[in-house]
């Protein structure tokens, strides 16, 4: 690890030689949320002239990059502890939101016509319900013909954000699952077949007679994919919009967990989508470059501010604003250079 | 070849400066051999330099579960339990059909190429072939994915379910519903990935074999089957064991294509129609997103798991080649 930050400092000393007027800042991480932060800082470097170069690694990956400061700021799907946070000298602050979306494959039944509780849901990928005609499932779904055919329940083999997202809440919903699976990016489960990828699980669902899978909501609605309908904690029933991850958002607390490291699944409100999360930045606290620091900071004020449209084109959730408002205050009073003084 | 390098050719004999600068610089020719030997050793510290840091970033995991890692099922991320019999299981087994398959084909088709095909066709044929080898893996898994798959389970599975899957004890390796992947369909496009890799040696051992053996063979009476099997098999047996071990290896350690076919379920299951996985396939999909010092160092471990499994293959190779010289030896 030493020699590998050596050299990349080496490295960075280089071509800062050669671009003095210019800092190009580098962050690593998650790939959840890598084509919004491309996008945003392609529109930024257009605009100012600044260069963000954002490798999607995956979290894993970005955690180890930042502690070991080979890079300005990492990036991770699941929010980081806050004893960990601590302990490593990490600021964390959410940066973009999106939604996992349950889909499935069934002959004769249109896209929202299936509706699931989380419950429901998490006994399906437990393996205990086992057939799409099983009581539970017709019970929530009166009128629908249900087949009486096997239910193949796909999941992603790869670790991902949006695996850790879809096992949070049904860890949340189910206390079977939360004690016999539990929550993170990759998890063992009971029953299924894996795909690679977004589009590993989506294939599956569309090929395989009788399957469910979930998949980011950008990648359910560009593959006309049928998605199912879930009760959210208010009890009512949710289709997958923008506007249904905004309402999940609307009302979380961010600060009431160290770090804002505040995963939205079953939030209440009437309209909230269940199964949303937001992404989230790491950064040193204690700045050894602080140009640098100030220009990652840079970077994501703007994307906040002039990013938004870019965002919901790509499906994603933006911020809102009394949320970067609360991000902006967490930057000005925990990110500091050597000598103590804020550099935001 | 040997007559044009030995001998003189008259330009040199000619020209009086040539001898002198030759022999003007004699520490050219020790500085070339250790510049080789230099180049020769960078290899071999480089397998010991991968080889200690797979063992270092295993250590955690090491520690941890000792030799059970190996016969261990469960792999769970969450609880940080894990064990690698699931993956070892995966890789041997695709790796065993691919080449169950793979090495009676390639077998025929460099038979086809060297002794039986008409001349007009060898070369596109070879070329062809040669061509499989140069596409990339992640093309023959999007293949498989979108189009093999689909194949394979409307209509290779469905049969052979029905026909195999019903057979006393051996059924059981074929049950299950069709859906496409599974450890079989891994297999099977292993298989197809390994072909042009032993049949390009193939060939080019089997066009070493002396014409004049083969000759007179067949004028003795034999077959042309029989001059395969007696003569330009044992001829060149070395080379054959060596196609279908770089074939091995290839599946042995193939990942992209494996991922997209096998399933990726980390459960144990008979049946080879079932989801399973492969080492390579289980550090591709799970290395990235891998949070924790633990689950980091197990798949590390898998990785020297796999180092490990293609040296015993590699060494077995060697003692089965040194056991058919031996009983050439005895056979005089």
């Amino acid at each position: 690890m030493k020699l590998k930050s050596a050299l990349v400092s080496l490295l960075a000393g280089v071509s800062f030689a050669g671009a003095v007027h210019a800092v190009d800042i580098t962050g690593a991480g998650a790939t959840f949320p890598y084509p919004i932060y491309a996008k945003w800082a392609d529109a930024y470097k257009k605009a100012t002239g600044n260069g963000m170069n954002y490798q999607s690694i995956g979290s894993g990956g970005g955690i180890k990059q930042i502690t070991a400061k080979t890079v300005d700021f990492g990036a991770s799907d699941a929010p980081m502890k806050g004893e960990d946070l601590e302990k490593n000298g990490l600021v964390q602050f959410p940066a973009i939101m999106g939604g996992v979306v349950p889909v499935y494959n069934l002959k004769g039944v249109k896209s929202g016509d299936i509706k699931l509780t989380g419950a429901l849901l998490a006994d399906i990928y437990l393996g205990k319900v086992k057939v799409w005609n099983d009581p539970a499932i017709a019970k929530l779904n009166p009128g629908v013909a249900l087949p009486n055919q096997a239910i193949s329940a796909v999941n992603r083999s790869d670790g991902s954000g949006t695996t850790f997202l879809f096992t949070n809440y049904l860890s949340k919903v189910s206390a079977d699952w939360k004690s016999t699976i539990g929550e993170g990016t990759a998890v063992k489960w009971p029953t299924g077949v894996g795909g690679k990828g977004n589009e590993g699980v989506a294939n599956y669902v569309a090929r395989i007679d009788g399957s469910i899978g979930y998949v980011e909501y950008a990648y359910a609605k560009q593959n006309k994919l049928s998605y199912a309908q879930m009760f959210n904690k208010d009890g009512q029933v949710v289709a997958p919009s923008d506007n249904s991850f905004k309402a999940a958002a609307a009302g979380a607390d961010w600060n009431s967990v160290p770090g804002m490291g505040v995963v939205l699944t079953e939030q209440p409100g009437k309209a909230s989508w269940p199964i949303t999360g937001a992404s989230f930045i790491l950064i040193h606290k204690v700045q050894e470059k602080p140009e640098n620091a100030k220009e990652v900071l840079k970077f994501f004020e703007w994307s906040f501010k002039n990013g938004a449209t870019m965002a919901d084109e790509l499906d994603y959730v933006p911020m809102p604003d009394p949320v970067v408002k609360q991000i902006q205050s967490v930057w000005k009073s925990q990110i500091k250079d050597a000598s103590g003084k804020a550099v935001y | 070849m040997d007559l044009v390098d030995t001998s003189i050719r008259p330009e040199t004999l000619n020209n009086s400066q040539a001898p002198r600068r030759l022999r003007s610089a004699p520490w050219a020719d020790k500085a070339f051999e250790w510049l080789t030997r230099v180049f020769a050793f960078l290899v071999f510290s480089l397998l010991l330099a991968i080889l200690a840091s797979l063992l270092v970033g295993s250590q955690a995991s090491i520690e941890k579960f000792g030799l059970s890692f190996i016969w261990t099922a469960e792999w769970d991320p969450v609880k940080e339990k894990f064990g690698a019999l699931v993956p070892i299981y995966g890789t041997v087994v695709t790796s065993l059909i691919a080449m169950l398959i793979g090495v009676p084909v390639s077998f025929g088709i460099a038979i086809f190429l060297t002794e039986l095909s008409p001349a007009w066709l060898k070369r596109p044929l070879g070329t062809a072939i040669e061509l499989l080898a140069a596409i990339p893996s992640i093309i023959y898994g999007m293949w498989g994915l979108f189009v093999f798959a689909p194949l394979f389970q409307t209509y290779l599975q469905p049969a052979m379910i029905s026909t195999l899957g019903s057979v006393p004890f051996f059924g059981a390796l074929f049950a299950g519903p069709p859906i496409g992947i599974g450890m079989f369909a891994a297999g099977l496009i292993l298989s197809i990935m390994v072909i042009p890799f032993i049949t390009a040696v193939m060939r080019d051992v089997f066009e070493i074999v002396p014409p004049m053996l083969k000759e007179s063979a067949y004028g003795l009476g034999a077959t042309t089957w029989e001059v395969v099997w007696r003569v330009v098999l044992p001829y060149t047996k070395v080379g054959v064991i060596g196609g279908i071990m770089l074939g091995l290896g290839r599946a042995l350690g193939e990942t992209m294509a494996v991922t997209f076919v096998i399933g990726n379920a980390h459960r144990l299951a008979v049946s080879l129609n079932a989801p399973g996985n492969s080492i390579a396939s289980a550090l591709a999909n799970e290395f990235t997103e891998a949070v924790g010092d633990l689950y980091f160092s197990a798949l590390i471990e898998l990785g020297l798991i796999l180092f490990l499994i293609t040296t015993i293959v590699l060494g077995l190779s060697k003692l089965l080649l040194m056991q058919l010289a031996r009983g050439e030896g005895t056979r005089t």
